[in-house]
């Protein structure tokens, strides 16, 4: 359980270190963000399988308590912790999404309407504040592309 | 007591000057980026934030002062490179200096290699002691004569004027890296040099400026397998042909020009396998390479990464001969490290003379040294407090265990705002140069 606070919280400060990295003078550094997104891959790993023993370990009591008649619902608890399934299912606690990311839902502050842009599409189409404070372009982002994508693949998997 | 080196155990250290500002508002122009001795040991040049190259130059030893030698003093400042703007990928390039390298004299005049991210420049540094007066055809302002003014032929003669030391660009080598660069290598040739960044390394030569040979090429297809980028390069310092590059996985790769032109297949790989019981989120990131310097003799060749100095033997790629532990103490902090983005500090190495000793820098401005033959390590601090002209300066210890000894520092009173990340030592004499962030600190043996 503490491997997995430590774990979210590190990957916490790893999104907010290589968002932060953008804005940057001199642009992305290639070093520090493969450094990041290594230290990234490390957490998210530990995160997702300390995840599934919790998901193991949740799972024990309601095999005992409800033996009768469950077996369907046990089926469907099985699916609902298989990782590619997840999703699909209806959302229990285990899959609900981790509070550190960013909240997907675009929260607009007053008097910055014209800037926002939704937060599916930031790693592609920063909104022009961005270009104009010296942000990595779209031409190094592709470039670097295995960089955020690796970011990006970590995020879609939690 | 060993001529050039001498072992930590028979050498005292004494404060002999510090350069920059007093204050404690540090402008982030002068942040110092690089400091580096030429070959002589004469000139001491430092590369700021700013894109400033400053160069100290000792004054000869004085008769009256037999016990000191000459103090360094400012010889030239100049501005090496500005701010850029790439408008093609919408990035600013800073002109902060990254590293300079000299050359070896060959005349009188003195020239330096000076890199920031992207653009490395040769610069020419002459002296002026004597100026041309008594022009037949000019004024002594410069202004042309009216011709019909001038009744006689004179021949103008040199007549000393006061030292003007002047520093002209003379090579520009550009638009060469697609990445940032991190070092340079003059060769032992004289003729070329290495460039590289975080996938490429280039060989130029110092003649020609308009293309360069890429001899190392690690970039991949597909940017999202990259596991690894070069952090470091340097020339053998006697072999023109072979010269190594350290990555941020912790390996060191030599290769030989002679083999291939392009040099991806390396001769040799000193790799050390990880001590799985010290294996962290962290362990990628302290076992990167921030600095490999090869000993003056060439048989050696010395690597840092954030917890460690290694000596390796050329001849022994399974694992270094000699490692120092600079600042363990900090293993169990690399959490916090890591949020206050120390962790990511690139710390430098360097050997003295004789390379029996390596001296390193760390947290709270101290530094370490390292004496090989006599197997002793010594800590010392930079600091305004200990800056009493030729004060002998105390070894610092830093306490690990629960039970704080009297004068000993605790780690969780380090300050790790104050970093030493840039050494030099002299190529003939005990002095160091030591870099805090905005000052350069000088300190010499104590002579008796």
């Amino acid at each position: 359980m503490e491997v997995n606070v430590e774990a979210r919280r590190i990957l916490a400060v790893s999104i907010s270190k290589l968002y932060a990295s953008r804005t940057q003078r001199g642009g992305l550094r290639l070093h520090r963000s493969l450094l990041l997104s290594m230290v990234m891959r490390s957490a998210r790993d530990i995160y997702h399988s300390s995840r599934e023993t919790e998901g193991q370990t949740s799972e024990e009591p309601m095999e005992t308590s409800s033996k009768e008649g469950c077996d369907s619902e046990i089926t469907e608890d099985k699916e609902n912790m298989s990782p590619t399934k997840q999703s699909r299912k209806r959302r229990g606690k285990a899959s609900a999404a981790p509070d550190f990311l960013p909240s997907k839902r675009a929260r607009l502050e007053p008097g910055e309407e014209r800037y926002a842009a939704p937060m599916g599409s930031w790693r592609f189409d920063p909104p022009p504040t961005h270009i104009a404070h010296q942000g990595a372009d779209l031409h190094q982002r592709s470039r670097d592309r295995g960089i955020t994508g690796t970011m990006v693949q970590a995020l879609r998997s939690i | 007591m060993a001529g050039a080196g001498g072992g930590t155990s028979d050498v005292q250290w004494c404060f002999s000057q510090v350069k920059g500002a007093i204050d404690d508002d540090v402008a982030e122009a002068d942040i110092i980026s690089t400091v580096e001795f030429n070959h002589s040991g004469e000139l001491l040049a430092t590369g700021d934030k700013g894109g400033r190259v400053v160069i100290f130059q000792q004054e000869p030893e004085s008769k009256n002062q037999p016990q000191c030698r000459g103090e360094y003093n400012v010889y030239s400042t100049f501005q090496s490179h500005e701010p850029e703007f790439d408008y093609l990928k919408s990035l600013e390039i800073e002109e902060k200096i990254n590293k300079i390298r000299w050359l070896p004299q060959k005349n009188a005049a003195q020239f330096l290699l000076s890199t920031n991210d992207k653009t490395i420049k040769l610069w020419k540094i002459s002296e002026r002691d004597k100026r041309p007066e008594g022009y037949n055809l000019k004024e002594e302002d410069g202004r042309y004569r009216d011709l019909n003014t001038v009744t006689t032929l004179r021949v103008p003669v040199f007549r000393p004027m006061d030292l003007m030391v002047e520093a002209s660009p003379r090579r520009v080598f550009a638009n060469a890296h697609t990445y940032h660069v991190n070092s340079i290598s003059v060769n032992s040739d004289c003729e070329t040099y290495l460039s590289a960044d975080d996938l490429r390394i280039n060989l130029w030569n110092l003649e020609i400026t308009d293309r360069s040979f890429n001899i190392v090429d690690i970039k991949p297809t597909n940017m999202e397998e990259l596991t690894e980028v070069i952090t470091a390069v340097e020339f053998h310092p006697n072999q023109c042909n072979t010269f190594v590059y350290s990555s941020s996985k912790g390996t060191i790769r030599l290769c030989d020009m002679r083999a291939s032109a392009l040099c991806d297949k390396h001769a040799k790989q000193f790799e050390e396998p990880e001590d799985p019981n010290n294996r962290s989120f962290f362990s990628e990131i302290i076992s990167s390479i921030s600095d490999v310097k090869f000993s003056h003799s060439g048989r050696y060749m010395m690597t840092r990464d954030y917890l460690s100095v290694k000596i390796w033997d050329l001849n022994m790629e399974s694992r270094p001969v000699e490692t120092y532990q600079v600042h363990e103490y900090l293993r169990s902090k690399l959490c916090s490290l890591y949020e206050n983005d120390c962790i990511f500090d690139k710390f430098e190495c360097c050997w003295n003379g004789n390379d029996s000793v390596v001296m390193t820098g760390s947290y709270n401005n101290f530094f370490r040294m390292f004496d090989r033959g006599y197997r002793q390590d010594v800590t010392l601090e930079a600091s305004r407090e200990n800056s009493k002209p030729r004060s002998v300066l105390k070894p610092r210890k830093v306490s690990t265990g629960g039970k704080r000894k009297k004068d000993e520092i605790s780690v969780d009173s380090l300050d790790f705002n104050k970093k030493i990340l840039h050494t030099a030592w002299h190529p003939l004499d005990n002095i160091i140069a030591v870099a805090t962030t905005n000052n350069l600190y000088i300190f010499q043996e104590k002579l008796n």
